[in-house]
């Protein structure tokens, strides 16, 4: 029997190379489990995930996150809300606006959003796509200062620090282009946690 | 509708899909059709322009509502980006921190050893002469004879000296040439340096223990603490900053790097001006320890102090201890520089460190310590100790009590390691320390002695040569005190090392540190309790790294004051002073050190410090190797040599130990993956990271000097009395001997006779410590650095 490798390049596991196995290796055998316990097994996988990267923001040691920092959690956990989704979701987990949230809530809350796949990563071309559609004159770059208009005025903007950081990050500094394609494969070939 | 599909048709599909209402569409589209109609009947225009018209205007609007929505994706997909950095930072700084926090506790296991052995020898043991060496105290006990010991007048400055002259008494164009000769590295002549300790220990002599400053006169204090510098050398040594921590010497810096700590912190002095009645200072202990420019920066400050003794106030920090300093380089710094009078400056700035004021109170409502408090801290009894009895932090005043190391395995609460600390005796009972005592006579089994067996063993310790000072009682009238004395220089001496050496906790409570070993972790509780008992309002100190520079916690209580910026890398964290004026309200001012990094992204800043990190992390695992191939051997009885990566995270944390997260980490520490399982043995192969230097015979060996490197190089700057940077075979077998009691590990003579033999590389009998360390060092040579 065959497994098929899966390749996902934008979900989040790992950049490294993934190989199939041959069917005796030990490894294996975990197509042979029936669905229910594959399934179970799925969903333990992803709680113990959600756990850690919880805990790694759970600086007194007792089950909860400043609110604040749940955005940064979920995006660690592989997932791209929009800043409406983050929203939606810390209405649903937050205690009464204490200004924290409880792994209780937030785990059942998080698994559903692993599960159901919501806030599904973005694929490179839609992200090539993206730029493409606001370089109007499609010359291959845009220049920082119709980045700036466009983040800092359009869609969920970015704050002005975010900004400069990101054309920092970004933009030929000589030239003041961004030149998108490079920066797409450069920034997401970042490992991944 | 039929108003020209054409090129807009795509479009159009696009727009389908937006979620952004466009209020009145169809109301506008036949208004549009109406107005466009009339006008055709009214101009005659044509057809194919109106349609033309119209699909430029459904393009614009699909086309704005699309470029909105190519922003948002963009947009999202930046903000995910930064988020994922963030964890990465954090991650590494706990990477960072889990290794420096083991390498403290490494340090006081070996002296808890120390001390236990001390309790526990015989007159009649060889290592007896060693182990003496590790306490004893100079033989010269009264001040007067100090003073004559310190004398330089014999010192003679040759014509040939380039360097500065000082004359005395210091004044600021003293100091100021001084600053100028260190700003061109030249190096003060060891009169000078001896004239100079001299002086500032007359004057510390006389400075009480907690120093009073008030703000009504002057506009503003500054507050900063002097920096330890990491060997990297980007730390600012800053002359404000609090903070100081110990950070292992792991990454082994080029030389190169070193753009001179003194340069920054002139541009401290630059920024902030230079101390003066007009502008006092406060600086937060740990001066010393792991830069090269240690000895510079505690002879600027000391000159400042002579010069302006009420504005400028320095706080004891852990690292004013010369215990401390002869595992982190101070001690190697000032006798490389001064090879013929290195010992006597070491020895007088052990009796200076020992006279520094414990605490600073700014107009009885701020204090500032260089580590914290704890529960039963007490500003009167501070007020009252002889402070310089406490030479070390780490030699506490009695033999009794030393909580042996027993690390049980419990598991990491917040990462964290149980080593018992040295002034809390928690768990181990009292029956553990009724070894067979071959001492002189027999003593009771509990731990607390009576008076009369106390004394009858300092009289005996007394006789066998032993000094009775284990930081005990150094007054010049060496009657024993009675009971009572004993009792209360133990408390004092707690009191002193919870100065220096806490840290805060988010949880009320305290307990002891055992992080670190020595102090403890105290609540906001605490922070209430005794700043409410004492009347105060705030409280400032250094001792932990943060990465804005600073830190409130416990309501705006405690205050962390961190100066060195780009302390574990370029980028790595922003340093920050306070400026304090009557309204006794922190300013802070922040900095990031050098040009280059400004024009850092966090993406590169955060990949350098990482690299860093990550590169102290693999040395880490390279020094623990068969322990870890034992572990995951353990994980796969079938010997496929493959095991998963749960088993793998899980056996590499049982082994060293460090509280990370090892599946967060592995990416980056494991090259590649079989459908998640890990070939570990071709792991350990990958890791390995350096070249043994030495031809023994018995390699297992390399693989415990290696993780002990920092133990033995401290150990052996200890037997080394004379500091000629050489000890005999002899001393040589008995430190191994030493180490590996410690270890609990069997070392066998041949072996150590063997590698002796290999490291005697001039083949003179005796071993050359510096070229002994440098055989150990670890050089990274993984290819992705």
């Amino acid at each position: 029997m065959t497994i098929k490798p899966v390749v996902d390049k934008q979900h989040n596991s790992s950049s490294s190379t993934v190989v199939p196995l041959p069917s005796n290796h030990p490894a294996a055998v975990r197509p042979n489990m029936d669905t229910r316990e594959s399934a179970e097994a799925t969903e333990a996988d992803v709680h113990r995930k959600i756990r850690k990267a919880f805990q790694a923001f759970d600086y007194e040691a007792d089950n909860t996150v400043d609110v604040r920092e749940i955005g940064t959690i979920i995006y660690s956990l592989g997932c791209f809300p929009s800043q409406k989704d983050l929203h939606d979701f810390i209405a649903e987990v937050e205690e009464d606006h204490t200004g924290y949230i409880h792994l209780d809530k937030f785990l059942p809350a998080m698994t559903k959003v692993l599960l159901e796949k919501k806030f599904l990563p973005i694929p490179e071309n839609r992200l090539l796509q993206a730029f493409k559609i606001l370089d109007k004159g499609t010359k291959g770059y845009l220049e920082t200062e119709e980045m700036t208009k466009y983040m800092t005025q359009e869609g969920e903007p970015l704050t002005q620090e975010e900004v400069e950081e990101m054309l920092t990050a970004l933009a030929d500094t000589e030239k003041n282009h961004i030149y998108y394609k490079d920066v797409i494969s450069q920034l997401t070939i970042d490992p991944d946690i | 509708m039929g108003c020209g599909m054409g090129k807009s048709e795509l479009r159009l599909k696009k727009c389908d899909r937006v979620t952004i209402s466009v209020p009145g569409k169809h109301q506008f589209y036949s208004n549009m059709s109406l107005h466009l109609c009339f006008n055709l009947l009214q101009k005659k225009v044509r057809l194919t322009q109106i349609t033309s018209a119209i699909s430029i205007h459904f393009t614009t609007l699909c086309e704005a509502a699309t470029a909105i929505r190519a922003a948002l994706l963009i947009q999202r997909w930046y903000r995910q980006y930064v988020a994922r950095l963030e964890v990465r930072r954090r991650c590494t700084w706990n990477i960072f921190q889990s290794i420096e926090y083991a390498g403290e506790q490494d340090q006081i296991k070996l002296y808890n050893f120390f001390g236990f052995l001390m309790q526990h020898f015989t007159p009649a043991s060889s290592e007896r002469n060693l182990i003496s060496h590790i306490f004893r105290e100079n033989e010269i006990c009264h001040q007067a004879e100090w003073e004559r010991y310190f004398c330089c007048e014999s010192v003679e400055v040759p014509n040939s000296y380039a360097g500065p002259h000082l004359t005395f008494p210091m004044t600021f164009c003293g100091v100021s040439k001084l600053v100028e000769a260190f700003k061109h590295k030249q190096l003060l002549h060891a009169r000078y340096v001896l004239q100079l300790l001299g002086e500032t220990w007359r004057l510390l002599r006389i400075l009480t223990n907690i120093s009073h400053v008030s703000t009504c006169h002057t506009k503003e204090i500054t507050i900063c603490g002097t920096q330890q510098q990491t060997l990297r050398g980007h730390t600012l040594l800053l002359f404000f900053v609090i903070h100081s921590f110990d950070y292992q010497h792991f990454l082994h810096s080029s030389p190169g790097d070193l753009h001179g700590h003194l340069e920054d912190l002139l541009l401290i002095f630059y920024k902030n001006g230079l101390p003066s009645s007009e502008k006092p200072y406060v600086f937060n202990g740990d001066f010393v320890d792991r830069g090269k420019n240690s000895l510079e920066i505690l002879l600027i400050l000391f000159g400042f102090l002579l010069v302006y003794p009420n504005d400028v106030h320095l706080n004891r920090g852990n690292h004013e201890d010369h215990i401390v300093n002869m595992r982190y380089g101070f001690t190697k710094e000032v006798l490389c520089k001064y090879r013929v009078h290195g010992k006597k400056i070491l020895k007088l700035l052990q009796k200076i460190f020992s006279w520094l004021p414990l605490a600073t109170v700014i107009d009885h409502k701020v204090l500032v310590v260089h580590g914290g408090i704890s529960d039963t801290t007490d500003l009167d009894t501070i007020a009252r100790v002889d402070r310089h009895k406490y030479v070390s932090a780490l030699r506490p005043p009695k033999t009794t009590h030393y909580a042996v190391n027993d690390t049980e395995a419990s598991g990491p609460v917040e990462a964290r390691r149980r080593v018992c600390s040295l002034t809390h005796h928690s768990s181990p009972p009292p029956q553990r320390y009724n070894l067979s005592r071959r001492s002189l006579h027999n003593l009771p089994t509990s731990c607390q002695h009576s008076w009369s067996v106390e004394e009858e063993l300092k009289r005996r310790r007394r006789l066998a040569g032993f000094d009775q000072s284990y930081g005990e009682l150094q007054r010049s009238d060496s009657d024993p005190e009675c009971g009572a004395t004993a009792q209360t220089d133990e408390h004092e001496w707690k009191q002193i090392v919870d100065l220096l050496w806490s840290d805060p906790m988010p949880q009320n409570g305290c307990v002891p540190n055992e992080v670190r070993g020595g102090g403890c972790y105290w609540g906001p509780d605490v922070t209430e309790e005794v700043l409410g008992r004492h009347n105060l309002q705030l409280l400032i100190r250094s001792h932990e790294c943060k990465q804005d520079g600073y830190e409130f916690c416990h309501n705006r209580r405690v205050l962390t004051i961190f100066s060195a910026s780009n302390y574990y890398e370029v980028g790595s964290n922003r340093g920050a002073y306070i400026r304090m004026g009557p309204d006794l309200v922190p300013h802070f001012i922040q900095y990031q050190a050098s040009r280059a990094c400004r024009e850092l992204t966090l993406r590169q800043s955060v990949g350098w410090t990482e690299r860093s990190a990550l590169r102290a992390l693999r040395e880490q695992l390279f020094v623990h190797k068969s322990d870890l191939i034992s572990a995951f051997q353990e994980f796969d009885p079938n010997n496929t040599g493959m095991i998963s990566l749960r088993h793998w995270a899980s056996a590499t944390e049982s082994v060293l130990k460090l509280g990370l997260p090892w599946r967060v980490l592995r990416p980056q520490l494991v090259s590649s993956t079989h459908y998640s399982m890990v070939d570990y043995q071709q792991w350990i192969r990958e890791l390995s990271i350096t070249e043994p230097k030495l031809e023994i015979s018995d390699t297992s060996i390399l693989e415990t000097m290696y993780k002990n490197h920092s133990n033995l190089e401290t150990i052996f700057r200890i037997i080394d009395t004379d500091h000629s940077g050489s000890i005999s075979f002899e001393e040589f077998r008995q430190t191994w001997k030493l180490l590996s009691s410690h270890l609990k590990t069997e070392i066998s003579d041949e072996v150590i006779a063997d590698l002796a033999q290999s490291i005697d590389f001039n083949k003179d009998g005796s071993i050359d410590i510096n070229e002994f360390m440098e055989a150990f060092r670890l050089v990274d040579l993984s290819a992705h650095i």
